[in-house]
């Protein structure tokens, strides 16, 4: 245990290079919160544009939350966990869009 | 403080070689394995929400002339959940920096303060459930109905597991301190808190501000 | 007092069905009180607590599993040759509508997730940690879950046929007929819920064996010097948990429509029955890569060891083994191409399904060529290999056919599709799990299984399976759809229904072969005492047959891909002898009942789900949240295995 007090007072200046990173997240995931409400309510946007504007708000409060909060890059060997998580997105989006894509027969009858 | 536990680590380097650069949380092999284990299981959920957006994206028109998204949803009630939230987020983050200086103290009151405001957030989406409930909005008037109670309620009950979880790993960190043990406890319920947020931010996104102004 | 058991025999027990159920019971019965007569006959309760119901040992649970998999084979059999025998002849009215509803359904949710599944997973467990230099997975407890939740999930889908009525709307269980206002039993229910619980075994499992590939290798064994087998389960482990969330979903959705009246998949109220079908098979089609990828890793091992090579361009078979998994994602609305989404979603789907054909293609191949100049011998597990590649060519070949989305229109459920899928999934993943059962099977017990007997049921399966399945590609070109239950003479169906039949039988046939063989060879089996008894190539060979149950006594240090082969080459094989020096104290996790336990709070709680008794569920629940904050409090799970017992025990096995 002794060893690990050690190491965290050597790095003091990393610790506070981390607070300011959380900082930072959260300023940032309200202003992208308040920004997706203004662009929602305030803004007469069609609807195309809109959602996209939205989704792209939505993409940077996840880039926050897994860069700044969650610590996505960290680990002790090579980085095979982001590469687990980059491929649940990339399969989210497969399934998602696969999905509306195949079903959208469905607006065509209806 | 045995360096080898049963597990051998295959790609690790074995523990001390890389002291200077892992924080406490991946400082035992054993430890890191679960950490990597769980960000693993977060994969795989993030799929199962895949799932239930697909299907709610699908049925969110199908309102079967029941109540719309634009007509149900309560505005400044979304909101405040999304606020709290987030701010829920960034107090489990600071626990995990507190974790990282090893202050047992200050990590438990982080969580505690997360805890609050995850209560809160149930509170308030499970007041909006009874609400949409009560003006005869149930789960079985429409697939919309269906689709959005069930995503919004399947993430909900993440929030309420990961409450409990939480106080769990709050009376080890006040029983025991932080070792690097508990500290994995901290971070895992930490990311798992904050993945909950990742696809809150969807769920607010796709579900609730797209269903009010579009 | 009288009156409310008869209701309860009529309702649950369903005792005014008929013989087939009083026959169940009475079996029932009878296996029970002939377990729990031998236990305590020879006073082995403590001894079943101890060694099996609480263990987290890789290689026990591994045991388990293929013993249930092997169980539930016999069953499903049972079910294909009940419906064979209802098919044999026109009007035939061996068994009625509902009844022959029922078992095919059984029969293709056992095949597949109370077969398939734990017999991969048998192998999983077997021969991974072995393989690569590991003394266990890396969550030996969360193994034991997996194991327990699968078990009870298969028990809660069985006891359906006798306690309230089997599932009856097929494996896949389509919506609308699925919903309560089609098919009001329990069955149903039985089948949502079991599969629910076994579904959250099998994402544990993913997640274990992916950690375990991943983080757990010997040092020295880079990705690239990892034996084939490893690799398989890797790609199989990543494609468990990108859909296996996706059944779960599916059938969560169903069971909230049956059970809290939502209208996900109704008719009415807006819903879709049609996005059930998408959901089961973003999971479906990549459960076929599920399974068979891990058959495909078998072949490897197979074809290296008895062709005395070096598998054939093995880089090749990782980057196909990879592409599978990510293709293999990427095909599933061929299931559904009827549905009419249009030429564009149709094209595309065409042309994936299609595209997974080029890395089998480079497989097959491969395969051809490490025996190519090889010294093969045909052992029973290239004996089934050998079988394989013939079998799956036709179901490759017939695949592409059915791929092609205009012509799908004509083949589309009928007979043609039936002999399709079981030419794969029989051809490609029974057939490789039975060489796996063969090559790791001594490994596992310490002795051969008999040759001769083996031979028998080899011959005899596979005639049977030819003869059984080739009439059903006529069948369904004449006109047969699949799950009929009866048909006209007139149609001309008679004939080959018969022969299909008669083909059934001579595969049932050939089990029985494989159950002597097991019976006979416990007894008089080749035992194996060098631990190396087809003279392998990979690091399981190295040690002991049956293996310690710390595995390694020192971890090997792996520098060749073929380490064992490799090292007998060089007449080096000294070096993975433990040398007393080297043998320190090993931490094995401890035994737990508590997987056990949650396994049974599950059971409760499907129970509770499956007849809405909403006080069981909730007790059922409450104590899965009990068992897993016991779980979280728990520090100390591991305990020393110390040096001297070490060196002792490798003293007897002659390895010191």
């Amino acid at each position: 245990m002794q060893a690990h007090n050690v190491r965290t007072l050597a790095g003091r200046d990393k610790h506070r290079h981390a607070l300011r990173q959380y900082v930072i997240g959260f300023l940032a995931s309200i202003v992208l919160t308040l920004a997706a409400l203004w662009v929602g309510f305030a803004h007469g946007l069609p609807a195309g544009p809109l959602l996209l504007v939205l989704l792209l708000l939505a993409v940077l409060q996840i880039g926050v939350q897994l860069f700044l909060f969650m610590h996505i890059t960290e680990g002790d060997g090579p980085p095979v966990h982001s590469l687990a998580i980059a491929l649940a997105f990339l399969f989210t989006f497969v399934f998602v869009a696969g999905s509306l894509w195949a079903m959208s027969f469905h607006y065509m009858v209806a | 403080m045995s360096t080898l536990t049963w597990e051998w680590p295959g790609v690790h380097a074995a523990p001390g070689e890389t002291s200077g650069e892992v924080s406490i949380e991946y400082s035992q092999p054993s430890e890191s394995l679960k950490i990597f284990g769980f960000w693993l299981f977060l994969a795989t959920d993030m799929l199962l929400f895949a799932c239930l957006f697909a299907t709610y994206v699908l049925l969110h028109t199908h309102t079967a002339g029941g109540p719309t998204a634009r007509t149900l949803f309560d505005v400044p009630g979304f909101v405040a959940e999304t606020f709290i939230l987030l701010t829920s987020s960034f107090t489990s983050g600071i626990a995990t920096y507190e974790m990282r200086r090893q202050r047992a103290g200050s990590v438990a009151l982080w969580l505690v303060i997360t805890m609050l405001l995850g209560m809160a957030f149930v509170g308030l989406e499970a007041k909006e459930f009874v609400d949409y409930v009560q003006m005869g909005a149930t789960m079985s008037r429409s697939a919309f109905l269906s689709a959005f109670f069930t995503l919004v309620g399947t993430h909900g009950s993440h929030v309420s597991l990961g409450i409990c979880w939480m106080a769990a790993v709050l009376i080890q960190v006040l029983r025991q301190g932080i070792h690097p043990q508990t500290a994995r406890k901290v971070f895992n319920v930490s990311i798992y808190w904050h993945f909950l947020d990742v696809v809150w931010v969807f769920i607010f996104t796709v579900v609730y501000l797209t269903g009010v102004v579009m | 007092m009288w009156e409310a058991i008869r209701q309860f025999g009529d309702t649950y027990l369903m005792w005014k069905e008929g013989p087939l159920i009083w026959a169940s019971d009475v079996l029932i019965l009878l296996t029970i009180a002939g377990i729990v007569a031998v236990l305590t006959y020879f006073k082995k309760w403590k001894w079943l607590w101890d060694e099996w119901l609480t263990t987290v040992d890789h290689k026990k649970i591994g045991i388990m599993y293929l013993i249930c998999a092997l169980l539930m084979f016999f069953r499903g059999g049972v079910d294909a040759l009940l419906m064979r025998t209802q098919l044999a002849l026109p009007n035939n009215h061996f068994l009625d509508a509902e009844h022959y509803d029922q078992i095919f359904t059984t029969h293709g949710t056992i095949m597949i997730l109370f077969m398939a599944m734990p017999f991969i997973f048998a192998l999983f467990n077997i021969a991974v940690p072995l393989q690569i230099g590991a003394r266990d997975v890396a969550f030996p407890y969360l193994n034991a879950i997996s194991f327990w939740l699968f078990f009870f999930g298969a028990l809660l889908f069985n006891i359906s046929f006798v306690f309230g009525g089997s599932p009856d709307a097929g494996w896949t269980s389509y919506p609308p007929l699925t919903e309560l206002g089609f098919d009001k039993g329990p069955g149903e229910n039985y089948y949502l819920v079991s599969l629910l619980i076994s579904g959250i075994g099998t994402i544990g499992t993913g997640i274990n064996f992916i950690a375990t590939i991943l983080k757990m290798r010997a040092p020295g064994m880079t990705m690239m010097k990892m034996p084939l087998f490893s690799w398989a389960v890797l790609a199989s482990s990543i494609v468990i948990l990108t859909v296996f969330p996706a059944l779960n979903v599916a059938l969560a959705l169903l069971l909230i429509d049956r059970l809290f009246g939502a209208h996900f998949f109704t008719i009415q109220a807006g819903g879709n029955p049609m996005m059930f079908i998408n959901l089961f098979w973003v999971w479906g089609h990549p459960e076929v890569y599920i399974v068979v990828l891990v058959a495909f890793g078998v072949y490897s091992e197979v074809v290296a060891t008895f062709s005395r090579k070096e598998i054939f361009g093995y880089k090749s078979m990782v980057a196909s083994l990879m592409a599978i998994t990510i293709v293999g994602d990427l095909t599933w609305v061929h299931h559904f191409f009827t549905m009419g989404a249009g030429p564009d979603v149709n094209s595309f789907f065409a042309v994936s399904t299609m595209a997974v054909g080029i890395p089998t293609g480079v497989k097959m191949f491969n395969w051809l060529f490490t025996m190519y100049r090889g010294r093969i011998r045909l052992t029973l597990p290239m004996l089934w290999t050998l079988a394989f590649i013939v079998c799956f060519a036709f179901a490759g070949a017939t695949g592409v056919m059915l791929a092609a989305a205009p012509a799908d229109y004509q083949y589309h459920n009928s007979y043609f599709l039936v002999a399709h899928f079981h030419q794969a999934l029989i051809g490609g993943v029974v057939f490789g799990m039975l060489a796996g059962m063969y090559y790791w099977w001594p490994k596992m017990f310490g002795f051969k299984l008999d040759e001769r007997l083996g031979r028998w049921a080899f011959w005899l399966f596979n005639l049977g399976f030819y003869v059984c399945f080739v009439p059903q590609y006529a069948l369904g070109f004449m006109g047969m759809q699949r799950r009929m239950y009866t048909y006209p003479a007139v149609f001309g169906w008679g004939p080959l229904n018969f022969i299909s039949t008669v083909g059934a039988y001579i595969m049932g046939l050939g089990f029985l072969f494989i159950v002597a063989q097991v019976l006979y060879s416990i007894k008089y089996g080749e035992r194996d005492v060098t631990g190396d008894i087809w003279d392998g190539r990979t690091l399981e060979w190295s040690l002991p047959s049956p293996v310690p149950h710390y595995n390694f006594a020192v971890i090997p240090y792996v520098t060749h891909r073929d380490m064992w082969w490799e090292l007998k080459e060089q007449g080096r094989t000294q070096e993975l002898r433990p040398r007393p020096e080297d043998i320190r104290p090993i931490h094995m996790p401890n035994n737990s009942g508590r997987p056990f336990l949650l396994g049974v709070c599950f059971f409760v709680a499907g129970l509770g789900f499956v007849f809405a008794w909403w006080l069981l569920a909730v007790l059922g629940l409450l104590g899965v949240g009990a068992c897993l904050l016991a779980r979280s409090f728990e520090t100390h799970d591991e305990h020393d295995v110390p040096a001297e017992e070490i060196r002792r025990y490798e003293a007897q096995l002659g390895r010191l």
